[in-house]
This record gives C-alpha cells, structure tokens and sequence, in this order.
C-alpha cells in the first residue's frame, strides 16, 4: 500500500503533512509512540527543505511518498526539484553548543538521526528523493 | 494552530500554549516569552495542558532562553504535557534542561522554592 501527498512549499502546509500522514498510516497498527515520532521526524525534514531549500516558497512543489513495504517497516519519500539538504553531511550539534549559542535551530537534526533508522538520497527522473526508513520496533 | 494565553497569577507569569507548535507558529511563542521577560517577569509558568504538539523550532524557543535566564535570574517551568509532547523532549535529552513538573501546583511549588 503507498499514499501520495503533494504541496506547496509553505510552512502553512506542515499541519497538512501531519494530518496526511497520520490519515494514511491509520490501518497499519503503527503504536502511537512510535506514530508521533515519524510524523515529528517528517515534519523536521519537510520544514527544513521549505526553508532552506525552497524559501518558503508556495509555488515550489514538494511530493511526501508514504509505502509500507512490511508490516514493521515504513519507508518516506520526500520528492522536489530544489538544492539538496543531505542531513547525513551536517554534524548533529551538541546540545550544550546550542544552548550558548542560542540557536533555535539545529534540533530538527538530531529528532531525525535518532527517530529514523535510515536516510538516504537518490536522484530519480531529475529530482531529489530523500528516503527516510522506520522500522517499527513495536508489535503494534 | 496555536494560540497562547497570558494570565498573572501571585507573582508569575503564566503562558498557556493551546494547540501545536511548529516552524510556523514557534515566533508566536517566542514573542510571548520575551514579552513577559520584557515586563520583567522572573517566575514564567508554561501550560502545556493544551498542548498538542511541539516540533524542534519550538523546542528551540525554549533552549534559546536558558543562558538569558540564567543571567537575568528568571525561573521557567514547564508543566502538563502530554506523555507524546513529554517524549519530544526526551528524544533531545532536553528534559534534563528544562524544569518541567506534572502539575500546576508542583511547578508552582518548586518556581517559588527555585526563586528564594
């Protein structure tokens, strides 16, 4: 079973993107932890595209793929045209270097690397494809 | 998305969050909380009864504050979140950071012991 939700690059859109995925994955008895969890995690890398690579821009389209390829595993698939973010070339910051630098960004970062078992980057039909893995640890 | 409310209790400065926190309504929070700093508040209570969701820009908010209030001896503690907004915070290991409490009235009782 996959699920296809395209928008605009506003951050407006992230309540959306939560919903869409909260909708989506209601049939596949994913504990409500671990749900909370990937919706936050994808709620990170999605805002940090509109931002960074997109300016919040609303007219510049961003696909979300969800697939379940097994019970215990989801597999997220962010698809866009703008520059790539690759989170796996960013250092995740300390907590104590935030703190004194009073960074409200950052944290995004480390929620992704400790939520997702995986995060990978491909290219396909010309476009970036940030796949993000979960497996589920729960029986759900 | 969200709304925040302010309401002046014996002292402190209470900031209910209803709703969710995201990229795009974090400033909502972060203007709230200077605001009561800008009064000069030094005892800051967070409601987060209502709250629904938080995402890192509003966790941010919360840990850009930490050395001001240190310097400025302001108190902030958090109090009733939800077991999945609690687990937002433990993911980051924030809530060794931050003080947050169960109840209003064990954040009220450790705010006035933190603010002897």
């Amino acid at each position: 079973m996959s699920y296809q939700y395209n928008i605009g690059c506003s951050l407006s859109n992230l309540k959306g993107i939560r919903e869409f995925i909260r909708n989506s994955l209601r049939n596949h008895h994913v504990p409500e932890v671990e749900m909370s969890a990937v919706i936050l995690a994808l709620d990170e890398m999605c805002s940090n595209l509109m931002i960074h690579a997109h300016h919040c821009n609303p007219d510049h389209k961003m696909g979300l793929l969800i697939d379940v390829p097994q019970p215990d595993t989801l597999v997220f698939e962010i698809v866009d045209d703008g520059s790539v973010f690759d989170i796996n070339s960013f250092a995740t910051p300390e907590l104590g270097n935030l703190i004194h630098e009073k960074r409200k960004g950052g944290l995004g970062i480390r929620l992704v690397k400790a939520i997702m078992d995986k995060v990978e980057y491909v290219s396909r039909d010309g476009k970036n494809v940030c796949r993000l893995t979960k497996v589920l640890s729960g029986s759900g | 998305m969200v709304h925040i409310k302010r309401i002046q209790e014996e002292g402190a400065d209470i900031i209910a969050i209803i709703g969710e926190i995201d990229a795009s309504s974090s400033i909502e929070l972060d203007l709230t909380i200077a605001k009561s700093v800008g009064e000069g508040f030094h005892k800051i209570l967070v409601d987060c009864t209502a709250l629904e969701y938080i995402s890192s820009a509003g966790l941010g908010v919360f840990m850009s504050y930490i050395e001001e209030f240190k310097d400025k001896q302001i108190h902030m503690v958090l109090f009733g979140l939800k077991e999945k907004v609690a687990n937002t915070f433990s993911i980051l290991g924030l809530a060794d950071l931050l003080q947050i409490q169960s109840t209003k009235a064990e954040a009220r009782k450790l705010i006035d012991e933190l603010s002897v």
